[in-house]
């Protein structure tokens, strides 16, 4: 039973804790991760990396399928769900092993166990039940706890995993077999994301979502632009829609879902429950400190400090959005405040979402709705992909650049898109919101031509009447 | 990271002092030579000047805190790129030099405006700003490198002034073109590229709020006199025969410095400093001179000047002026005066009224001394004559006390073999 002693130990290695961690030997700490599965967390392992790295098989399989369209002749076209899946998983696993080389590199103690908090002197003590047996008591200075969060499940009406028939996304990501038909229960960005790659590789997808709306966190106009995207795949939306049972038969599901006052009966060979997620909050010692929750969710400052003395808290575990990026930012916060640097606050309105489906979807800050909400007196530019060239090039004449400035300061208030690769697009706007630029700096901005970017240039032109190519 | 700002020992001797006041407030940005904060002690209030620059981010030491020990921490800023100079509090004592510095070169951090230097501020910044008439150079940004940003601006427009409410609707005319709102950038009367622009350092700082807070605070009144010198001026060519063997060169302003000693030792209700607690009456003339030197001026300090003779009080003001020219001067060789003299004889200044050097209660001026007509039993004559003026805070030093103050001066400068006693 080795004792130790640390200043800061961080408890879960995904994008939250090892990027907290690498920031904390930077500054000169040492430090210790304690993690129980694999490093990198969700994100490397079962959420962002191997979802991309299917999704890219998806896209690959839908340009063979339209090779026509560009002069090609590709006969015989057909997929192994398996092989698909090694590849995902081959990808996951190369970068987690990233991830401890950067442990290494960095000299952080790695340890694979279970955490459980007691009350300590500086911040509480954590005793970790080891992997390969046996407990070790770590004393640090400073506890973070990045444990993040995991699906939700709503037994009233059957929303639990089966491991067979209904999936979360974990099953999902290692799919035994392709289901014929599917239903997807929840159209944020990870049902959308399953529903995107199985309708591409041919299964009758159907989703169904509570709220009016498909991606219900997008601008309304991004959100219906997306929605008659998918339904012409041919994925069925049921939008203000509540599963009222989901029930297993013997080759599938069977699901009673209502909506308008109607109801009706779904039957799929497969289920994926994408109805939220909640924190890891569980057997952690939390409630025994006393440590404020709000639901499943630990409440922190600006800095991620909890209401104990020493204890912090980053990533999904503290609440939306719940995205690696947002937890990154969230650990190196944390870090530096502890380290009495003064970083800033993160700002929820410039932090961008994005859905890898196709077409893919991505935003930063407020939409016109909210906006109008907040009070602001808006000007709205927008931009087809249609107009262009580099999109019409690509045989991609689909998708919709959206800006929304307040019209008395001229601060971009939010970004909206759809379309292809507009993920690699809406950085831009990021660091324009981020430098606090106005309309002026935007326009003034020579974007390269050809390239999809030019399409966030012309949206803002077309906020201030002064749009070129339409 | 953070950087610690000590109790500075304004003496060799000094051990504790009171923190008199604060001049910063958490959140400002520091430029090196910004006054930081004021020390007392038994002698002196003094400034303390900031040498690194930063945002301030903790005070640490409350105003008005007696017996804050020499070396003590009495505030953090936040120091770009001297990360582990100042170990802070909280850090863990890293051994080794954390590996990532923010890359901030010092002149990124700019602030003002009056230097007409380049503000950092962001584009939404200057232009909400802009339309709000809030002038960049009054606010601190917390952006990276002090950078102004939107809720900088947005903070000093909760804070500024609320524009006066339009004062009646019955007035129908259109309020046109406000004159200037208080807030708004001073617009000056020259042509961009008609002048220079000479950056404020910290002695110009010093004795423009120094001399500005004087002369706005403090009743003053002058008192002049005319006082014949023909034998003084003879006392110092004997003196100076005498002393040339022993290479004492000794000048009339050393004259005046003793005179002006043995003066307040005399009327003793003029070397006083007014305080709210009541009159200090000095014990010692400590006698500060002032010495004009690049950029400014300042005033060391010849300390029991009645006890010394007129050689040592000679060496000394030598040693003193040449000092001050270097700015090598301590803050033990420039504080604690108890009465000023101001001398611009040499410049052929007939008469002018020096402002209070706080918190003296008397400032001295000293014009040149030139042959002029008087009158001796009824008929002409010619001597040599020096007028000088008293500049007297009222609330210490009333008429009567000053005029008694300069009588005794005079008999000393006019029959100046009192200065050799």
């Amino acid at each position: 039973m080795a004792s130790d002693t640390f200043d800061i130990v961080i408890i879960g290695s995904g994008p939250g804790g090892y990027v907290a961690a690498i920031r904390a030997t930077q500054l000169g700490f040492k430090t210790a991760i304690i993690e129980r599965e694999s490093l990198g967390g969700i994100c490397l392992n079962w959420g962002c990396i191997p979802t991309k790295a299917l999704l890219r098989s998806a896209d690959v399989y839908d340009n063979i399928k339209h090779a026509e369209a560009y002069g090609l002749s590709v006969t015989g076209a057909s997929f192994d769900l398996s092989k698909i899946v090694d590849r995902s998983r081959k990808v996951a696993k190369q970068l987690s092993g990233g991830v401890t080389y950067l442990m290494k590199k960095n000299k952080i103690e790695v340890i694979a166990g279970n955490a459980r908090l007691t009350p300590g002197t500086d911040a509480p003590s954590v005793e970790v039940d080891l992997n390969a047996g046996g407990t070790r008591t770590i004393a640090a200075k400073h506890v973070i706890l990045a444990t993040g969060a995991r699906a939700r499940t709503i037994p009233a009406a059957g929303l639990v995993p089966d491991g067979k028939f209904i999936w979360t996304y974990r099953e999902a990501l290692v799919p035994d077999t392709m289901p014929k038909r599917l239903l997807v229960i929840g159209s944020g960005a990870i049902g959308i994301e399953f529903a995107s790659f199985f309708c591409s590789l041919g299964s009758q997808v159907t989703v169904v979502e509570a709220l009016d709306r498909i991606l219900p966190v997008e601008d309304v106009e991004i959100s219906s632009f997306a929605a008659k995207a998918f339904q012409k795949r041919g994925i069925n939306l049921i939008t203000s829609a509540n599963v009222k049972s989901l029930q297993t038969t013997a080759g599938g599901i069977t699901a009673t879902i209502e909506s308008g006052g109607k109801t009706q009966t779904i039957e799929a060979d497969r289920a994926i429950l994408a109805v939220g997620i909640v924190g890891n909050v569980e057997n952690l010692g939390l409630e025994a400190l006393g440590v404020t929750m709000d639901r499943t969710h630990v409440v922190t400052d600006a800095n991620g400090s909890t209401n104990v003395k020493g204890l912090y808290a980053i990533g999904d575990l503290t609440g939306a959005p719940w995205l690696a990026h947002k937890a990154s930012h969230e650990g190196v916060c944390c870090v530096e405040a502890i380290a009495g640097l003064h970083p800033h606050a993160l700002n929820v309105a410039r932090i961008p979402g994005c859905t890898y489906s196709n077409p893919q979807v991505a935003s930063i800050g407020l939409t016109e709705d909210k906006a109008k909400a907040a009070g602001f007196e808006v000007r709205v530019g927008k931009f087809p992909f249609s107009g262009n060239g580099k999109a019409i090039a690509l045989g991609e004449p689909e998708g919709l650049v959206k800006t929304i400035f307040d019209a008395k300061t001229g601060e971009l208030l939010g970004a909206h898109m759809v379309g292809t690769e507009v993920t690699e697009l809406i950085q831009g706007y990021g660091i324009a919101m981020t430098l606090e630029t106005t309309e002026v700096q935007l326009m003034e901005t020579i974007f390269p031509h050809p390239t999809l970017s030019e399409m966030m240039h012309e949206a803002v032109l077309d906020a201030y009447n002064r749009v070129v190519h339409i | 990271m953070a950087i610690d700002i000590l109790m500075p020992a304004l003496s060799p001797t000094m051990e504790e002092g009171v923190l008199a006041k604060w001049h910063v407030k958490v959140g400002d940005v520091l430029k090196s030579g910004d006054v930081i904060c004021e020390i007392e002690t038994d002698k002196a209030t003094m400034e303390v000047e900031a040498v690194d620059e930063g945002k301030v981010l903790e005070i640490l030491v409350a105003e008005g805190t007696q017996g804050v020990k020499v070396n003590a921490v009495i505030a953090r800023i936040e120091g770009e790129g001297a990360v582990s100079s100042a170990a802070p509090a909280q850090a863990p004592a890293p051994s080794v030099a954390p590996a990532s510095v923010p890359p901030a070169s010092k002149a990124e951090i700019v602030t003002e405006t009056s230097k007409g230097e380049r503000i950092m501020a962001s584009p939404l910044a200057k232009r909400i700003a802009q339309t709000a008439g809030i002038d960049l150079a009054g606010v601190s940004g917390s952006g990276p490198h002090g950078r102004i940003v939107k809720v900088d601006v947005e903070a000093a427009m909760a804070g500024a002034p609320k524009p006066a409410p339009s004062v009646s609707k019955v007035a129908q005319a259109p309020i046109a073109a406000p004159v200037a709102t208080p807030s708004a950038p001073t617009a000056l009367p020259y042509a961009a590229g008609t002048y220079d622009i000479v950056p404020l350092d910290g002695m110009r700082r010093t004795v423009a709020r120094r001399m500005t807070e004087s002369f706005r605070d403090v009743p003053h009144f002058p008192l002049t006199i005319d006082l014949e010198i023909d034998q003084l001026l003879e006392l110092r060519k004997q003196l100076n025969v005498v002393g040339a063997a022993q290479d004492a060169k000794v000048s009339v302003n050393d004259l005046v410095i003793k005179a002006a000693a043995l003066a307040c030792k005399r009327v003793p209700g003029a070397n006083a400093s007014y305080t709210p607690d009541g009159l200090l009456i000095h014990h010692h003339a400590d006698i500060a001179v002032a010495v004009a030197i690049e950029g400014g001026l300042i005033t060391p300090v010849i300390r029991k000047a009645e006890t010394k003779g007129l050689a040592a009080i000679s060496g000394e003001m030598k040693v003193l002026a040449e000092k001050a020219r270097t700015r090598k001067l301590m803050p033990e060789d420039y504080t604690g005066g108890t009465f000023s003299i101001s001398n611009l004889g040499m410049m052929g200044i007939k008469s002018f009224m020096s402002i209070i050097n706080e918190p003296q209660g008397c400032i001295l001026s000293v014009g040149a001394g030139e042959p002029r007509a008087v009158v001796k039993n009824g008929a002409l004559a010619i001597a040599t004559v020096m007028s000088v003026t008293l500049t007297c805070d009222h609330r210490v030093v009333d008429g009567a006390i000053g005029a008694a103050w300069l009588g005794a001066f005079k008999a000393l400068i006019e029959e100046p073999i009192g200065l050799m006693l």
